[in-house]
C-alpha cells in the first residue's frame, strides 16, 4: 500500500438522473495519486456513469466534484483531457484504418518545422512505447488487420502514455489473453509508482483482487462498500454487489467439469474443410440439436471469422456448410437467416439500433413473419412485451429506445430478437463478454433452456469460464485450426488455457 | 409519425426539455416556415393569397414528385445526384416517342400514348437499376455513381433531342401536367397522392421499416438478417422513378422537352429533403418533414419574387438558407443523440 495522500480526485454528493430514473445517489468518491482503485457493481449498478461524469462525457449532475481541491466543472471530454483525466471505454474506439503508429499518436502527431508529419519519427516512437507495453508490432501496419485483443492494448497504451494524471478503464481486460493482461498489470503498476491515479472496472473480481489497491462497490447507484482489496475477498465483494449470498453463483472452473455423452441426435450444421486466408484452415465440424457446442481460443484465433461465415457476412475461401445435410453457400446474411442461423455478434453496437426503441429491436428479425406488407405495431409489442418479460429486461417498457438501457439489459435484447421464433441453430459470439454475476447466470438460463428446446447452439468465446459454463462439447481453436477437442471428458479452465 | 409517437411518449414522461431537444429536427423547419410565411404576409400585401398560395402549390410540385424518392434515399444514408438528369431524360423520351409537329426537327419514334409512357417508365426504372446495381454489387459509393448516372442521362437526352426541341407529349401526360381538375391542378395532385402514397409506404409497411432501420444502423440491419443490398438497390429505383413521373409532368407543365430543363431541380430536391430535417445520416426524417422543406422552399423562392429583391441575389439568399438547414441538420443530430444518453 502507498502512504495516504491527499486525493487528486473528490467526488461529493454525486446525483445523476437520466430522466424519471436515478443513476446516481448521493455517490462520494476519492481517488488519491499512485492508487490502483477498483470498482465493482453489477450491469446498470451507476459505475460506468460515474466514470463518465469524470471523463466530462456527462456534463449534467448535481453535487461538488474537485480536483486538486478545486472546484471544476467538465463541460466535455476535452475539458476533463485538458485536466489530466483520459478514460478507456468499453467499446473500441481506434480508428481501423490509420496505422498503429498514427493511432498511438492521433491527436499530436509529431511535425517538422513546416508542419509536415514526421512519419519516420512517429514510427519510432510509437514502436518504443508499445515495446514497453510488451507490444510487438509493426507500427506502420494498418491497425484494423490486427487481431480485436491486441487493437485494446494499442488504444490502452494510448491512454496509458498521453502523460494523464487520472486514467480510467472500463472493463479493459475482456477482450484480452491472460498473458495481454499480465502485461497491462505490469504497465499499470509501473504508472502507479509514477504517480498515476488508476480508476479499474472490471466484472472479474479476480483481475480487480490481483491488481488494485481499493474496491469500491456500487449497488442500484449507490456507493455500498469501499474496502482495502487486501482485506477483501470475491465471495465478500459478490455478496456486496448483489446483496444476497452469492459465492454459489460464480464457479471458479478451476476443477474438473464432466462433460456429458456426446449427443446422438440430428446433426443442424456439419462444417467441412472451411478456410478463409489467414484466419481459417481446414475447419470441420458437426453441430447437433439439443446440444450446445463451445468453441474457445484466444483473441485473434479465428473465431470471429468463423462466426461471420456461418452467418453468411463473410464468404470463405473454400469449404461447405450443410444446415440439415443440405450444402449451402449464404449470399447474405438475410439468405443465412432464412436457412434458420442466428448470430449474437460480440459487439452491441453492431447488431442493435440505439436509437430506436426496444420493440423495433426486437421485431425486426421476425418482421417478414408477422407482417407481409402492413406493419403490426400492436403485435409487435406484444411480442416484444413477452420477450421482456421472459429475459427479464429492465426496465420493462418496450417503447423505450435501447440507449437508455445498461449494457446487460442491451444484450437481452440481443437474444430476444433471435428467440421469437427460435432458429436452427444459433451461434452466440461472447455472450456474457461484459455482464455482472446476476445478468450471466440469466443468460446461461436461456441458453440451457433454449437447448431442451433443440435447438443447435454455438458458443465462442475467449473466456474459457464462458465456453466451460454453457457447453456440452467444446472445441479448441487455435490459429485458424481445430486443435483439440473436449467430449465426455474432465475439463477444467487449466486444461483449457494448455490446449489453445 | 405514429411510428415515432412510441419513443415520444416514453421521452414524454421524462420531461418537456429533453423531448423538445430529441425533437429539435421537426420542430426547426416548422419554425423557420411560420417565421418566413410571417415574414413574407407583411412584406408583400399580394403574398399571403388564396390565389398565390395555390401558386405556390403549383410551384412546389414537380420537386415535390422528386423528393418523394430521394427521401428514401436519404433515410437509407446514401444520395442521389442523378434525379434532375434522370427527370430529364425521363420527359424528352415519353416526347421522342409522341407524334412532333412537322416542324419539329427531330427523328423521333411515335407510338400510342400508353406505349409511350410506359416505355419513359421503363427507362428511368432501368436507369435507377444501373444506380442500384452500382451502389449494391460493384460498391462504388452512391455519391459517384450516381454523378456518374447524372452524366449518362444527360447523354442520353443529348442524342435523343439533338439540341431541338419537342412539344407533344401523350394527352393523359398533358392532361396531368398542365390541366386541372374543379380549379385544382393535376399536377398538385398527383404530388400529393405521391407524397401521401410516400408516407404510407415508409410509416406503415415492413419496407419502410426497413428503409429506417438500414439508415440507423446499417451494420445491424446486417446482423439483424436483413438483405440491405436488396433494400438499397430497391430505393435507388424508387427514387429513379419518382424522378422519371416528375420529369413527364414537368415537360407538360413547361410545354416543351428540352436538354437541361430540369437542372436547377437538383438542388431543390435535396434542399427540401435536408431542409425540412431528415437526416443526412439516415434512420431520422421522413415525408412529413419532406413536405414542410418543399414548403420552406416554395415560400422562400415565391416570396423574394413578391418582395422586388434584385433577382440575383435571391440565388444568394437561397444558398445561405440552405446553409442554414444544413447546420440545424448536423445540430440537431447532436442534440438528440445528447437527449438519448
Amino acid at each position: 500500500m502507498p502512504e495516504v495522500r491527499s486525493p487528486i480526485l473528490e467526488l461529493q454528493s454525486i446525483t445523476k438522473s437520466f430522466g424519471g430514473v436515478e443513476a446516481l445517489r448521493g455517490v462520494d468518491f476519492a481517488l488519491r495519486p499512485g492508487e490502483i482503485h477498483g470498482l465493482v457493481g453489477e450491469n446498470g449498478a451507476g459505475k460506468s456513469t460515474l466514470m463518465k461524469i469524470i471523463a466530462g462525457v456527462h456534463s449534467e449532475f448535481s453535487g461538488r466534484f474537485l480536483v486538486d481541491g478545486q472546484q471544476m466543472h467538465f463541460r466535455s471530454a476535452r475539458d476533463a483531457h485538458a485536466a489530466g483525466i483520459a478514460m478507456v471505454h468499453q467499446e473500441l474506439s481506434v480508428a481501423p484504418d490509420l496505422t498503429v503508429a498514427e493511432n498511438v499518436f492521433l491527436g499530436n502527431q509529431p511535425t517538422n518545422a513546416f508542419g509536415l508529419v514526421q512519419w519516420r519519427r512517429m514510427a519510432r516512437e510509437a514502436g518504443e512505447q508499445l515495446a514497453r507495453f510488451g507490444i510487438d508490432v509493426d507500427p506502420m501496419a494498418r491497425l484494423g488487420d490486427l487481431p480485436i485483443g491486441l487493437q485494446q492494448l494499442i488504444e490502452i497504451a494510448r491512454v496509458l502514455f498521453s502523460g494523464a494524471r487520472i486514467v480510467i478503464l472500463d472493463e479493459p481486460t475482456s477482450a484480452l489473453s491472460p498473458p495481454e493482461v499480465e502485461r497491462l498489470f505490469a504497465t499499470l503498476r509501473r504508472l502507479r509508482e509514477e504517480g498515476t491515479a488508476i480508476v479499474f472496472i472490471s466484472h472479474f473480481i479476480e483481475d480487480i483482487l490481483h491488481v488494485s489497491d481499493t474496491v469500491t462497490v456500487f449497488r442500484n447507484g449507490r456507493k455500498v462498500a469501499e474496502t482495502a482489496s487486501a482485506a477483501t475477498s470475491k465471495g465478500a465483494l459478490i455478496e456486496a454487489m448483489i446483496g444476497r449470498g452469492g459465492e454459489a453463483l460464480e464457479h471458479s472452473y478451476t476443477d474438473d467439469l464432466m462433460l456429458p455423452q456426446p449427443s446422438a441426435s440430428s446433426v443442424i450444421l456439419k462444417v467441412d474443410q472451411l478456410s478463409l486466408s489467414r484466419s481459417l484452415k481446414d475447419v470441420s465440424f458437426e453441430a447437433r440439436a439439443g446440444e450446445v457446442l463451445g468453441i474457445y481460443g484466444f483473441m485473434g484465433c479465428g473465431q470471429q471469422e468463423l462466426s461471420r461465415i456461418l452467418f453468411g457476412k463473410l464468404k470463405p475461401d473454400s469449404g461447405t456448410l450443410f444446415v440439415e445435410g443440405v450444402p449451402k453457400t449464404f449470399a447474405s446474411t438475410a439468405a443465412a437467416r432464412r436457412a434458420g442461423v442466428a448470430l449474437v455478434p460480440e459487439s452491441r453496437r453492431d447488431m442493435l439500433f440505439h436509437q430506436e426503441p426496444v420493440y423495433k429491436n426486437i421485431s425486426i428479425s421476425i418482421l417478414d413473419r408477422i407482417s407481409a406488407l402492413l406493419l403490426k405495431p400492436a403485435q409487435e409489442r406484444d411480442i416484444a412485451k413477452r420477450q421482456v418479460e421472459q429475459l427479464q429486461i429492465r426496465p420493462p417498457v418496450v417503447g423505450l429506445d435501447l440507449g437508455m438501457l445498461s449494457g446487460g439489459n442491451q444484450q437481452k435484447v440481443a437474444l430476444a430478437k433471435w428467440l421469437t421464433y427460435p432458429p436452427k441453430l444459433l451461434v452466440l459470439c461472447e455472450p456474457t463478454r461484459g455482464m455482472d454475476v446476476g445478468a450471466k447466470n440469466d443468460v446461461i438460463n436461456i441458453v440451457r433452456d433454449l437447448r431442451t428446446k433443440g435447438l443447435a447452439i454455438i458458443v465462442l468465446s475467449t473466456e474459457p469460464e464462458t465456453v466451460l459454463s454453457l457447453a456440452d462439447r467444446i472445441l479448441v481453436l487455435k490459429r485458424g485450426a481445430l486443435v483439440r477437442e473436449f467430449r465426455n471428458e474432465p475439463v477444467s479452465k487449466d486444461r483449457l488455457l494448455e490446449a489453445a | 409519425m405514429s411510428s415515432e409517437t412510441a419513443s415520444a411518449t416514453a421521452q414524454r414522461a421524462r420531461g418537456l426539455a429533453p423531448f423538445l431537444r430529441s425533437q429539435m429536427r421537426n420542430i426547426a423547419p416548422f419554425l423557420t416556415l411560420i417565421c418566413l410565411f410571417t415574414f413574407f404576409a407583411f412584406a408583400s400585401p399580394s403574398f399571403a393569397t388564396l390565389d398565390n398560395l395555390g401558386n405556390i402549390l403549383t410551384q412546389v410540385s414537380i420537386t415535390g414528385i422528386i423528393a418523394v424518392g430521394l427521401t428514401f434515399v436519404i433515410l437509407c444514408a446514401e444520395i442521389d445526384l442523378s434525379i434532375a438528369a434522370i427527370a430529364n431524360v425521363t420527359g424528352i423520351a415519353v416526347a421522342y416517342f409522341t407524334l412532333q409537329e412537322s416542324y419539329v426537327n427531330i427523328a423521333n419514334v411515335p407510338l400510342p400514348g400508353a406505349v409511350a409512357i410506359l416505355l419513359s417508365i421503363l427507362l428511368c426504372a432501368l436507369l435507377g437499376l444501373v444506380n442500384a446495381l452500382g451502389l449494391t454489387v460493384i460498391g462504388i459509393p452512391s455519391f459517384i455513381m450516381t454523378l456518374a448516372m447524372m452524366q449518362i442521362a444527360a447523354g442520353i437526352s443529348a442524342l435523343l433531342v439533338r439540341g431541338q426541341i419537342a412539344y407533344k407529349v401523350p394527352s393523359l401526360i398533358t392532361t396531368l401536367g398542365s390541366g386541372s381538375i374543379g380549379g385544382i391542378p393535376w399536377l398538385v395532385i398527383i404530388a400529393a397522392l405521391m407524397l401521401l402514397g410516400g408516407h404510407l409506404v415508409l410509416t406503415y409497411t415492413r419496407f419502410g421499416r426497413y428503409v429506417y432501420m438500414v439508415g440507423g444502423n446499417r451494420e445491424a440491419a446486417e446482423y439483424s438478417g436483413l438483405n440491405v443490398k436488396l433494400i438499397l438497390g430497391a430505393v435507388m429505383v424508387i427514387s429513379a422513378v419518382c424522378s422519371g413521373i416528375g420529369g413527364m409532368l414537368g415537360v407538360a407543365h413547361f410545354g416543351s422537352a428540352q436538354q437541361n430543363e430540369f437542372d436547377t431541380y437538383l438542388l431543390d430536391s435535396i434542399a427540401a429533403v435536408v431542409v425540412g430535417g431528415t437526416s443526412l445520416f439516415g434512420g431520422r426524417g421522413g415525408i412529413g418533414n419532406t413536405i414542410v422543406g418543399l414548403f420552406v422552399l416554395g415560400v422562400l423562392n415565391n416570396g423574394l419574387d413578391h418582395v422586388n429583391i434584385d433577382s440575383f441575389l435571391k440565388i444568394l439568399i437561397r444558398g445561405l438558407i440552405l446553409l442554414a438547414a444544413l447546420v440545424i441538420n448536423v445540430y440537431a443530430q447532436r442534440m438528440r443523440e445528447k437527449a438519448a444518453e
